[in-house]
């Protein structure tokens, strides 16, 4: 997990309050199908959010509501304590980020940043100091005069920041950012836009499909499916303890358990594809004998050629598939009851077994009980 | 065959994509070059009585080669007010024409092409329609319109908001109407073509930067819009400069445009080089704007 390296701590005093914007109970329908289903939420000031979904789960409708793109059917958008839904766009004090960039293609670089503070009626030697601010801060000063079409995609994406950072939002947008760019260039852009973002100091939601740009910029996140919102939390938390098999299962990879409570007290769950009952940590809410569903990180599990000698959290199964990712490696280990499991083994532990496991190699899994979570829904 | 031979013949033979861009040139050069070659030998003629009406201007005499070349057609053609009066009044109706055109045609195609696709292609088809009729039929059935008892008039005086029929044919009136009505599609199609193809993320991204609707279509959509504007009015201005069934139909007597004046010269008074000098002139006096345009696009090309 790189997040918390991505950028400095925030200064003590920036954690403001937390509801800077907020979203209350917004719905969105398009003829039958509702894009955006009862969502609400609240970002803080200077936050960096994500609204991170796979496509078509309402996330880029909830930003255009927050944009006026799209008037939502019900609910409201409030920021910093002014209710915006009823402003037209072009009255808001949001800016947004086009997945495309969506550069004018007939003005340059300096009238593209120049477009928003015109229509405001800056005064012009203002908006030449602050256009050209604009642009030192992304580093595209010294390509002022030339046509989008002449700058790369990333150059194009620094435009098309500076563009919409030029009127000082207070709220920014950014749909998609890094999905016009190639993929080498897209992880270094996703650290530059963090940091550039932050030394700004802006009110940020974005919008992404990417789970790794979501944890590598956002400072919280809120995982969306089928228009609704299923956590919010910061990566960390989302990643660590998600609250549903979607968000386990989209936030990185898992290994899911259907169990049923045997213990109460000892937060014990019998598994049909385990020899060995599952044991959690802490207090479970589950009641004896009702089903719930586990969540365990491939990470998160040792293997070994020798049995463990414990009664829980340990299952013994045969290399069936394995795939060599560098600075891990992914195998796929079958169990008797014909459960598939998926470990990554960091090469660290790799080489600690005194030799690779190999295709048909019997071997022993367990894990701890702090490992196991137990999904809410 | 060795196969360097079919290697040589494979370089030497066109290959098939030389040949589907040769086919219209090749057609062009048939049946318009050669034509308007033969038709620039006529202007350089001097007219007779005779079967060709003109003077030969290439002769073989005592095995000498005379090449008698006259000026004096195009010397008229410039000089003579009939002729100078008509290339005016044709670049006069020819952009009046363009004008209106553009003052209906260009709002009226940006709002089918943002119209929802469903209703748009129907619009776009019911532009597209007249022209499953004969051009010539058309402009015959707008006299049944115009005339003084005709369906525009009747209405107007069943509805009493006129007491004497208004004057829209064998005119200006009707000359106009008639060149707007029949060169509008022309005018459409292209610049329709442009602004379904506008990017409404761009329209989005002036709106979120605080432009009004209507600051929006003048700061993005028109300027976007300027070389689409420029090859469809292009499209209109050109052939409606020597448009001749239009003023011939619906005109009146003095709608002189330089087609009818061509016309008069080759079938009424049967002097073919006059005739041949005025077109010969007409073309140079339109390859102006065009090779004006083609500079433009030159410039731009690298441009989306």
């Amino acid at each position: 997990m790189t997040y918390e390296a991505t950028r400095p701590q925030k200064p003590p005093g920036q954690e403001a309050k937390a509801d800077f914007v907020q979203i209350i109970d917004v719905v969105k329908k398009f003829g039958q199908a509702t894009a955006v289903d009862h969502v609400s939420l609240s970002i803080r000031k200077n936050e960096f959010f994500a609204l991170l979904g796979s496509s078509g789960c309402g996330k880029s409708t909830l930003l255009r509501v927050m944009a006026g793109l799209e008037t939502p059917d019900s609910g409201r958008v409030i920021v910093d304590g002014q209710d915006i839904t009823q402003l037209p766009p072009y009255r808001r004090p949001v800016n947004m980020m086009f997945q495309s960039y969506a550069l004018f293609p007939h003005m340059n670089v300096e009238d593209n940043a120049a477009y928003g503070l015109r229509r405001e009626g800056v005064g012009s030697s203002e908006i030449r100091d602050r256009v050209a601010a604009a642009l030192d801060l992304v580093q595209m000063g010294k390509f002022a005069k030339r046509k989008p079409h002449q700058l790369s995609g990333g150059q194009q994406q620094r435009v098309a920041l500076a563009r919409s950072l030029v009127k000082r939002p207070k709220l920014l947008l950014l749909d998609e950012p890094m999905s016009a760019l190639d993929k080498k260039i897209r992880q270094q852009t996703q650290f530059e836009l963090g940091n550039i973002l932050y030394s700004v100091g802006v009110t940020c939601v974005m919008v992404t499909h990417d789970q790794e740009e979501a944890m590598t910029m956002a400072d919280r996140l809120a995982v969306m499916n089928e228009g609704r919102i299923m956590q919010v939390g910061t990566p960390g938390e989302v990643y660590e303890s998600p609250s549903c098999s979607f968000c386990a299962e989209f936030i990185g990879s898992t290994n899911l358990f259907t169990g049923v409570c045997a213990s109460e007290q000892a937060g014990q769950f019998a598994c049909e594809d385990l020899a060995a009952p599952l044991q959690v940590r802490g207090p479970i809410t589950v009641r004896m004998n009702r089903p719930a569903r586990l969540s365990l990180r491939p990470e998160r599990i040792s293997m070994s050629f020798e049995p463990v000698g414990r009664e829980y959290n340990w299952a013994m199964g045969t290399v069936e598939q394995y795939a060599y990712m560098g600075s891990y490696t992914l195998y796929y280990i079958r169990l008797p009851s014909g459960r598939l499991m998926a470990v990554d083994l960091s090469r660290l532990a790799v080489t600690s077994m005194h030799r690779e496991p190999d295709y048909g190699d019997t071997v022993y899994l367990s894990w701890g009980p702090e490992h196991l979570v137990v999904l809410e829904q | 065959m060795s196969r360097r031979a079919i290697a040589w013949l494979g370089r030497r033979l066109p290959s098939g994509r030389t040949l589907v861009i040769a086919a219209p040139f090749l057609f062009l050069l048939l049946f318009f070059m050669v034509p308007f070659v033969a038709v620039l030998k006529i202007s350089f003629a001097d007219p007779q009585m005779s079967v060709p009406p003109y003077t030969p201007i290439a002769e073989l005499k005592d095995g000498y080669l005379r090449i008698t070349l006259s000026f004096e057609h195009y010397r008229a053609v410039l000089s003579d007010p009939v002729y100078v009066g008509s290339y005016l009044y044709s670049l006069q109706v020819a952009a009046l024409t363009t004008l209106i055109c553009l003052l209906v045609g260009y709002p009226a195609s940006y709002l089918i092409a943002r119209a929802d696709p469903a209703r748009r292609n129907l619009l776009m088809m019911a532009v597209m329609l007249p022209f499953w009729t004969s051009y010539l039929i058309r402009v015959y059935a707008w006299i049944g319109l115009l005339k003084n008892q005709g369906l525009i008039n009747r209405f107007l005086m069943w509805l009493n908001l006129i007491d004497d029929p208004l004057k829209l044919y064998h005119n200006n009136w009707g000359l106009l109407i008639g060149m707007v009505y029949n060169y509008l599609p022309y005018l459409m199609i292209p610049l329709y073509a442009h602004f379904v193809k506008l990017d409404n993320a761009l329209l989005e991204a002036a709106c979120n930067l605080g432009a009004r609707p209507w600051q929006a279509f003048l700061t993005i959509t028109v300027p976007m819009s300027r070389r689409a504007v420029i090859a469809a009015s292009l499209l209109v201005f050109i052939p409606a400069v020597g448009e001749y069934v239009i003023p011939e139909i619906l005109g009146g007597s003095n709608s002189l445009m330089i087609g009818r004046v061509m016309w008069d010269d080759f079938f009424v008074n049967t002097d073919w080089p006059s005739a041949a000098a005025a077109t010969g002139a007409m073309v140079i006096l339109l390859l102006l704007p065009m090779a004006w345009f083609q500079r433009l696009q030159k410039r731009e090309m690298v441009q989306p």
